[in-house]
């Protein structure tokens, strides 16, 4: 074993680095660009990092980065502050409270599991938007965003891979 | 450094409960940042700083990043434009050929509309300055719709100005900066915008709900309202002026009457900042465009002349005249003690 595998993994390795890719993409993706004349579509990419975070570990430092990420897209989409975090964080919870259940699954079950995650954060953004602005969003438009959502989870399984098993101090 | 040689390697720390406590403290600091902040207050002060920030730092960021993409398009653009000029070219003529028929219709129908106004003492809405911006971000989501424009306070831009593509309404402004203003689209959940139906003269509540079709609510009666309708805005509260196009009206999968928006008949990609406050700039006289009657066209019919109301007896001074009064004025009296025919509108009214 190397040195450096020896090491513990550093945050910015596992929550930094993805986090700054993740409102790259979204930025990216938010631009007035269109293609045969059709806009892009609007995924939500925070997703599948989120996700990853609680299958990877319980960390201290995720919860916030959660935090900041939703407090971005807030901010880039115009929605009211602490909208995406809440969004963001509930799934959040709701893997780290089941983590045990999701160790050692297959890729299809992971992946079961993330659209039920991603079912949850945008459930909870239907029913905050319909108390706030006391309309329901179009269900179709939800179910979009939802479809180009769930086909990002190769991107978690890809992190989760890399991740979950890279610092000796959780082996 | 090896692991044992780092003093915190030993160190046992019950991660699970660490980790769940950061994320029940980090929820708490969300909800609370959520509870505090609402989208649909016009007020900057109410959009917030950090908000107004943002908008600064994206704005130049996204025009920037934009540029390849824009740059791409009127590449592309130039290109096609090459190849088709020749159908191009026969498709303008025969447009153009409609429009001077049109134009003549239009010349006409403004001297009908000048005379009018004249007999009747209406009160013409103003001209409305505009400000021209570019689109640099924009977000489609079914919670939040809104785009960043590329113009701000330095331009004169405040929240609550209408914004238009060269099609139709596309929305209002939320939040201004130095050089960028937020727009709040119609199709937007938080979006409330008091429209007519053209037709009927109905008036309705649209209202966004993330879809590409906002909804028409409120609507009274049965008859109000039939597939094809247009739309316009009815200038109701006085937040938007009368009178610009929305969109047609249409059944919607669910039943419910909808609006299919003007503004998406091509992508919005430049946008125009009216500059419309309320109704109280209707007081500002000086910007009024004159508009004296224009004498009669020679052989054509004239109306009857108005009905000469009967004036009550002289008094000391005559009490100014109440806004909406629109029957025509009697002439004034010799003794210099009458105000000006027109009249200063009452807020919220006198259209």
């Amino acid at each position: 074993m190397t040195g450096s595998a020896a090491r513990g993994l550093p945050p910015w390795r596992w929550l930094g680095v993805p986090m700054l890719q993740v409102m790259a993409v979204t930025f990216v993706f938010a631009l007035p660009l269109r293609f045969w004349g059709l806009s892009l579509p609007e995924p939500l990419f925070a997703m599948p990092v989120v996700f990853a975070w609680a299958v990877i570990r319980p960390a201290m430092l995720a919860p916030p980065a959660a935090l900041l990420l939703g407090l971005f897209l807030d901010m880039l989409w115009g929605t009211p502050a602490g909208f995406w975090a809440v969004c963001l964080l509930l799934p959040y919870g709701l893997v780290l409270g089941g983590r045990g259940m999701l160790a050692g699954q297959s890729q299809l079950i992971m992946w079961a599991w993330y659209a039920a995650a991603t079912g949850m954060a945008l459930g909870s953004g239907y029913l905050i938007t319909m108390l706030e602005t006391q309309v329901a969003p179009d269900p179709i438009s939800v179910g979009w965003q939802f479809l180009a959502t769930v086909i990002l989870y190769p991107f978690a399984h890809r992190l989760i891979d890399r991740f979950e098993d890279a610092d000796v101090r959780f082996r | 450094m090896p692991l044992r040689d780092n003093p915190l390697g030993e160190l046992k720390v019950p991660l699970t409960w660490t980790a769940g406590i950061a994320f029940i403290v980090v929820l708490i600091v969300a909800v609370a940042a959520l509870l505090s902040d609402r989208r649909e207050a016009f007020d900057t002060d109410e959009y917030g700083n950090p908000r107004t920030l943002s908008d600064r730092v994206l704005a130049p960021v996204g025009e920037i990043a934009s540029a390849p993409g824009r740059l791409t398009g009127q590449g592309v653009e130039g290109v096609r434009g090459y190849f088709f000029a020749v159908s191009e070219n026969r498709r303008l003529r025969e447009e153009l050929e409609k429009a001077r028929r049109w134009q003549e219709i239009a010349v006409s129908l403004q001297d009908t509309n000048e005379r009018y106004r004249a007999i009747l003492g209406l009160k013409t809405d103003p001209p409305i300055p505009m400000a021209s911006a570019r689109v640099v971000t924009d977000s489609r989501g079914p919670f939040a719709q809104s785009r960043l424009a590329n113009a701000g306070t330095e331009r004169g831009i405040k929240p609550g100005n209408p914004v238009m593509s060269e099609n139709g309404l596309i929305g209002r402004v939320v939040g201004a900066g130095q050089g960028v203003s937020r727009v709040l689209l119609l199709t937007d959940p938080a979006s409330r915008t008091p429209v007519m139906i053209d037709r009927t003269n109905s008036r309705a509540i649209l209202t966004g709900d993330g879809g590409p079709n906002p909804r028409l609510e409120y609507l009274r009666g049965s008859a109000a309202v039939r597939e094809g309708d247009v739309i316009l805005t009815s200038g109701d509260g006085g937040l938007l002026p009368r009178g610009l196009p929305v969109g047609v009206a249409v059944r919607g999968l669910d039943g419910r009457w909808r609006v299919a928006l003007a503004a998406d008949k091509a992508p919005v990609d430049y946008v125009r900042i009216l500059l419309f406050e309320d109704f109280t700039q209707l007081a500002r006289t000086q910007n009024l465009t004159p508009s004296g009657a224009p004498p009669p066209t020679p052989g054509a019919e004239t109306l009857p002349p108005p009905p000469r109301l009967v004036a009550p007896p002289p008094k000391a001074a005559t009490p100014a005249p109440k806004a909406g009064a629109s029957a025509p004025a009697a002439p004034p009296a010799s003794n210099g003690a009458t105000p000006p025919a027109k009249a200063a509108p009452s807020p919220g009214g006198g259209r």
